[in-house]
């Protein structure tokens, strides 16, 4: 449809005249629509400087759906220094909301400007045709800014969709009283895991973690940290769907294990039953995200003190690995009447060191920007819910041993919503992982079938 | 000619006084035209599309339908319902009857009081209500939970596999107890009182009274609560939507036929599908209706 299907990725500083460029962007909302809904990769030229300082100069009103907390700081800085655009700040309700709500915008055209969207479902979004690819606005030059795994999520096939705002690179958090009180270090090699999880069950009483079943967040970053990689998407018409593999079998047999003779809790996670869980001490540790430390303040303040941070177990003593739960980017939509401002927008929330810094102290949204995980503003803060220990500065380190290689499929919704009821429905109810797995990757690739997608 | 004259003028009159009443209830047509008509007939439109991720928009004719009678979760999700229908639905018109019955026969001191507190489950939001009750099925924490603890008992976890639709069933019951009970209530105020003094004189008591004067008057009253009950349950969809949230995989996608639908709609991002499977429930609904309703008027003209 149009001559798009060029991968390289030209950047020319040099103007080119805004005519064009709106009729590239042009092009590229139409091949996102119609019969076939699968978007083309269209290369629009650059926007010149000059273009983007026209546009900030001139009255706008951007609409911006997310949800994170008290981000109205980060858009007050943005004010002060563009004072002709002003932002509407809207949450729609979290996560799964705005995303209902959004793919309605899509369909309707009545899309917000600019939108936070979790990592994976961003290719679903992008598949819809919907999300601007920010390449014209030099978006390709800010790589080096964000950690690999981060720009890995939002950087695909020639295209930059967002910039990352938060990541959620997995570690360990343990209860120290706990672990000294059983006579044992938190482990660092998934192989002591098993006799570990036995000498706090016996001598303690507690579990040593807890595995939920009404998330598939914490076992795929499991998956991730194994180096396994059950989803890919080539953008076009083929997905590939793999948890027959070794490297899944391996972690799923693991957790089955631990399961079925009883060393690990399977409590949903994160409702009312697991914050009394986790604060009655139930757990002893949680495998947690960078999300983690500062929300178990809020949850579990009683227990003030007594927890620690550290890496997660590992398989290879050499190459440390981890996964990824949760994080997103925020992503300028295609039907936005306002591009280049709310490219922009989406430039300073993420980028701009005033903003990053502050969501990344303020609001404890784990940074993916490089430059403010080595300020020490952020890595030297001492935290007394964890002992005194500088957990943003373990975290940090984390962060960059997570694959960037990892892929989801471009219909996380139904991903998701299938493994609660067969693995995490497994998981639950105790029986055998493996069947629950099996049962898992059945659906999904009948779901890819059915929606026309080829399944490798 | 009196007759032309009069036939005129009230011909005029009338025509003013149609003019009036259509306009009262213009607001209403405009409303369910909208609301209700045009989004029916869109769905149906919709039902028989099909539209894939990879490949658009294709018109399949009746193929939704015919995917649907065969989908064991739309038919496990009826299946549920209907067990809702037979266990639920007359635990709970049972009770409201002998709560309005009882209310009734004046025999309660504070009536009135009992009466509002029996209605007040209901004016609770189902929201509100279904997150109330999920604290309170809450295997650990929860208040049930916790009693049985304090008796040296293992407390059962409510929302398990096994245990899920009775605890469903459990606040559909909680819930409309009350407003099934104040319409019963209305329809035996309205009972002539003759009827009661003929019996006491015939020496009936209250319960003789109740089984064959009260019931037999309120037959119709009795059928209409009958009737919406089975709508009801069919539709069920506001407590299993929000105890999924705390028991997902107890729950699952298609815990109801409604539940289905929406999930079918907003996750699976299929929506053609999902308004064949709404409007198969509409039939199914309405085939049971009409069922219950046959076998009612077929009993009364028995009776009569």
């Amino acid at each position: 449809m149009t001559d798009g299907k060029n991968k390289e990725n030209r950047m020319r500083k040099n103007s080119v005249t805004a005519a064009l460029a709106a009729a590239s962007m042009l092009l590229a909302g139409c091949s996102g629509s119609g019969a076939s809904n699968v978007p083309a990769a269209t290369k629009a030229s650059a926007v010149s400087q000059d273009k983007i300082d026209a546009a900030m100069g001139t009255a706008t009103t951007l609409n911006f759906w997310t949800w994170v907390p008290k981000i109205q700081d980060e858009i007050d800085l943005f004010e002060a220094k563009y004072p002709k655009i002003k932002v509407n700040l809207s949450n729609q309700g979290g996560a799964t909301a705005q995303y209902q709500k959004l793919r309605t915008a899509i369909s309707s055209g009545a899309v917000p400007d600019v939108a936070q969207i979790e990592y994976p479902f961003l290719p679903s979004f992008i598949l819809t045709g919907g999300i601007l690819d920010l390449t014209p606005y030099g978006f390709a030059d800010l790589k080096p800014n964000f950690v690999p795994a981060a720009w890995g999520q939002v950087a695909q096939r020639g295209a930059v969709y967002g910039l990352p705002s938060d990541v959620g690179p997995t570690g360990q958090l343990f209860r120290t009283d706990i672990f000294s009180k059983a006579g044992i270090q938190a482990p660092t090699s998934w192989n002591d895991y098993a006799a570990a999880a036995k000498t706090i069950k016996d001598k303690t009483g507690s579990y040593i973690t807890d595995l939920p079943g009404n998330s598939m967040s914490p076992m795929v970053a499991f998956l991730w940290q194994a180096g396994a990689k059950p989803f890919a998407y080539d953008g076009n018409k083929t997905v590939t769907i793999d948890l027959s593999s070794d490297a899944v079998k391996k972690v799923v047999s693991f957790w089955n294990d631990l399961i079925q003779k009883n060393l690990v809790s399977t409590d949903n996670q994160l409702d009312d039953n697991w914050y009394q869980s986790i604060s009655a001490g139930k757990y002893a540790s949680w495998l947690a995200a960078a999300w983690g430390p500062s929300f178990l303040q809020g949850t579990a303040a009683k227990t003030s003190g007594l927890w620690s941070a550290t890496p997660l177990p590992q398989w290879d003593g050499a190459a440390a690995a981890s996964g990824n739960q949760g994080g997103s980017t925020d992503v300028v939509m295609k039907g936005s009447k306002n591009p280049i401002a709310a490219a922009q927008l989406v430039k300073f929330i993420n980028d701009d060191p005033s903003s990053t810094t502050m969501l990344a102290t303020k609001q404890f949204q784990f940074p993916a920007s490089v430059a403010t995980l080595k300020l020490s503003e952020f890595t030297d803060q001492k935290s007394a819910f964890y002992g005194g220990q500088k957990v943003n500065a373990v975290f940090a380190s984390i962060s960059g041993t997570v694959d960037p290689a990892w892929q989801w499929l471009p219909y996380n919704d139904y991903v998701s919503s299938s493994f609660k009821e067969t693995l995490g429905k497994a998981i639950t109810d105790k029986t055998d992982l493996l069947t629950g797995l099996a049962a898992w990757e059945t659906q999904i690739k009948a779901y890819g079938k059915q929606q026309g997608f080829t399944v490798k | 000619m009196s007759v032309t004259t009069v036939r005129h003028v009230r011909h005029g009159s009338k025509q003013k006084q149609n003019l009036v009443a259509y306009s009262f209830i213009l607001p209403f047509v405009i409303v369910f035209l909208a609301m209700l008509l045009v989004p029916l007939v869109y769905s149906a439109y919709l039902s028989l599309f099909r539209t894939q991720l990879v490949g658009g928009r294709n018109f399949v004719w009746f193929a939704n339908y015919g995917r649907a009678l065969t989908d064991s979760l739309f038919l496990t999700g009826v299946g549920r319902m209907a067990l809702f229908l037979v266990i639920q639905v007359p635990v709970m018109l049972g009770l409201a009857l002998f709560f309005a019955l009882a209310l009734d026969s004046g025999h309660v001191r504070g009536a009135r009081f009992a009466r509002l507190a029996i209605f007040v489950p209901h004016a609770v939001p189902g929201v509100v209500a279904a997150l109330m009750w999920g604290y309170l099925y809450g295997k650990n924490f929860g208040p049930i939970a916790q009693a049985f603890t304090a008796l040296g008992l293992r407390p059962p976890n409510l929302l398990s596999n096994g245990n899920v639709i009775g605890a469903t069933m459990n606040i559909v019951t909680w819930e409309w107890i009350g407003y099934n009970m104040v319409i019963l209530y209305a329809a035996l105020r309205s009972i002539p009182p003759e009827l009661y003094e003929a019996a006491r004189i015939d020496g009936a008591g209250q319960i003789r009274i109740a089984w064959s004067i009260k019931i037999p008057s309120i037959r119709s009253a009795l059928l209409l609560t009958v009737i919406f009950s089975i709508i009801g349950s069919f539709q069920l969809f506001n407590e299993p939507k929000l105890l999924y949230v705390l028991a997902p995989n107890a729950i699952g996608s298609s815990f109801s036929p409604n539940l289905y639908a929406y999930n079918l709609a907003f996750t699976n991002q299929d929506v053609n599908y999902a308004a064949a499977i709404a409007f198969l429930l509409g039939f199914v609904i309405m085939i049971v209706s009409y069922v219950m309703q046959l076998s009612a008027e077929r009993r009364a003209r028995r009776a009569a």
